[in-house]
């Protein structure tokens, strides 16, 4: 070891620069954010639970042409139709597997009708797995409980489309 | 305290017995509210320098974290692993947590405030924390499980490497004060130069690389961050803790905190001044000597707290080196320095 080196080393000169460094830090600004009570701003294009939306007459939009359950990657889809007693085409199963979802949007791009949509939401963690297999009771209620959310992020995302 | 139960009609001995064990409780229980703080403090500082927030949910401010975690360690089960050596196992942490607490009984508080003020208290304390190397090693080599065997034994020798220089750096205080009386020490400490009123061997020139030798061969003792091989937990899974669970496991980590705070105090009474205000100015010795104590010991759990967060772990081969490569020979020269300072100034040259 040169003078120079030992002198650096005795003097502990590099641990006191590192340490400068760190005191400098504690006093910034915190880079993470108060998540529970704040959290960080999400695109329009966000891709969170799955919902089943209604037109404003409150009937149900999507029309069981099983696009989405074609189109799933994951086949996390499941969905059984019927005609409905009115003559119109509608679902009577609509499951969706949250636990093989891979939240890719790709049934929400194949939807003619914007009927299955992926909010903005992102905090439906379960206590069971079962509460996971989501059907289409839980989906519609999603969709109403986010319409406005979802419609203002459809229509934000609109241009682009 | 035991003239006062004495007055009141007590036996000298019962009055000296109750006097000591409210003396204990005044001590170890502030010592116990003060482990809990300084986990949150420490997680605290450490959360900031690395931009995060740290515990701020359980309370205001996150203040309770520590009661939160204490209370869901006691609702607990004790696991005792069936090839472990039941008795030595459970002995562990009470040997680590007894030790941890005991060395306190020579600490001063005040100038006179001190449960026990034995005229040999700088040995009790070196006596005491060796013997706080028991209880990691014993947990270690009761488990009955590789990775406790491993950290069991850097334990032992990262302890004792330490340990030697510790003991050069006291000695080297204890020839300046001339007395291994931590009170008398104290006292030594008071105006060291008569042109610079300072209170603290740490502004002494000749002392101060021995101060800083004491700070890092501190954390050494404590097996805080750069030397913190007994527990690496990329290595070692938790150390010689990883079999225990509960209370078990809490004792250890209060024992832990406690030397942390004890070594911080050290460091404080033996080379800053104790309980003396850090300028020896006569409106300074109005604030009480236990809150300079304190503010003193904050201020090192701070660094201490400061360096877990700065630096990363030493190898092993790098903490042996450091250990008996060159803090042993710097402390034997400075030994060898001071007494021949001290022969000069107050013995004179031998004619």
């Amino acid at each position: 070891m040169s003078l120079a080196q030992t002198l650096k080393a005795f003097t502990l000169w590099e641990f006191i620069g590192a340490h400068w460094k760190t005191l400098r830090y504690f006093f910034k600004a915190k880079a993470t954010i108060n998540y529970p009570f704040e959290k960080n701003p999400i695109s329009p294009r966000f891709r969170g639970e799955h919902a089943l939306r209604r037109y404003p007459n409150g009937e149900e939009r999507c029309i069981a042409c099983k696009l989405c359950e074609a189109i799933c990657p994951a086949q996390a889809i499941t969905i059984e139709a019927e005609p409905r007693d009115d003559g119109s085409r509608r679902t009577t199963r609509y499951d969706i597997d949250m636990t093989k979802c891979i939240y890719c949007g790709l049934c929400a791009e194949a939807c003619p009708v914007d009927a299955v949509v992926e909010g903005p939401n992102f905090e439906f963690s379960t206590e069971t797995r079962e509460e996971l297999i989501y059907d289409k009771a839980k989906l519609l209620d999603n969709g109403d409980r986010w319409e406005r959310a979802i419609a203002a992020n459809l229509a934000a995302d609109a241009p682009y489309r | 305290m035991t003239a006062l139960f004495t007055h009141w009609g007590l036996e000298y001995g019962w009055a000296w017995f109750i006097a000591t064990i409210i003396g204990i409780l005044v001590i170890a229980l502030p010592l116990m509210l003060a482990v809990a703080m300084i986990i949150y403090v420490d997680r605290k500082i450490w959360a900031a320098m690395a931009l995060r927030r740290g515990p701020n949910v359980v309370g205001p401010l996150g203040l309770l974290q520590s009661f939160a975690d204490g209370l869901k360690v006691f609702l607990q089960e004790t696991i005792i692993p069936a090839a472990a050596n039941r008795g030595l196992f459970l002995a562990a942490p009470i040997i680590t947590f007894t030790v941890a607490l005991i060395v306190w009984a020579v600490v001063p508080f005040q100038a006179g405030v001190v449960l026990s003020n034995i005229n040999v208290g700088l040995l009790y304390v070196l006596a005491a924390s060796s013997i706080g190397v028991y209880g990691v090693i014993i947990s270690g080599w009761s488990s009955n499980s590789k990775y406790p065997f491993y950290s069991a034994l850097r334990a032992a020798a990262q302890m004792v490497s330490y340990e030697v220089a510790i003991g050069f750096v006291l000695i080297s205080v204890v020839l300046w004060s001339g007395t291994f009386n931590l009170s008398g020490i104290v006292e030594a400490q008071k105006s060291i130069y008569p042109f610079l009123p300072v209170n603290g061997f740490g502004f002494n020139i000749l002392l101060f690389p021995m101060a800083v030798v004491f700070f890092i061969s501190a954390l050494a003792e404590t097996a805080r961050t750069p030397f913190d091989l007994t527990e690496a937990e990329s290595e070692l899974v938790a150390g010689y803790q990883t079999e225990y669970s509960s209370m078990s496991f809490a004792l250890f980590w209060l024992g832990e905190y406690a030397n942390v705070i004890l070594m911080c105090a050290l460091n404080a009474i033996l080379f800053w001044g104790g309980y003396l205000p850090p300028f020896d100015w006569a409106p300074l010795y109005l604030v009480p000597g236990i809150i300079w104590l304190l503010a003193k010991m904050a201020f090192f759990f701070f660094v201490f707290s400061w360096v877990k967060a700065t630096v990363p772990r030493y190898r092993y081969d790098q903490l042996m080196r450091l250990g008996w490569k060159i803090f042993l020979p710097l402390s034997l020269i400075w030994v060898f320095l001071v007494s021949g300072f001290l022969m000069l100034t107050r013995v004179g040259v031998p004619s």
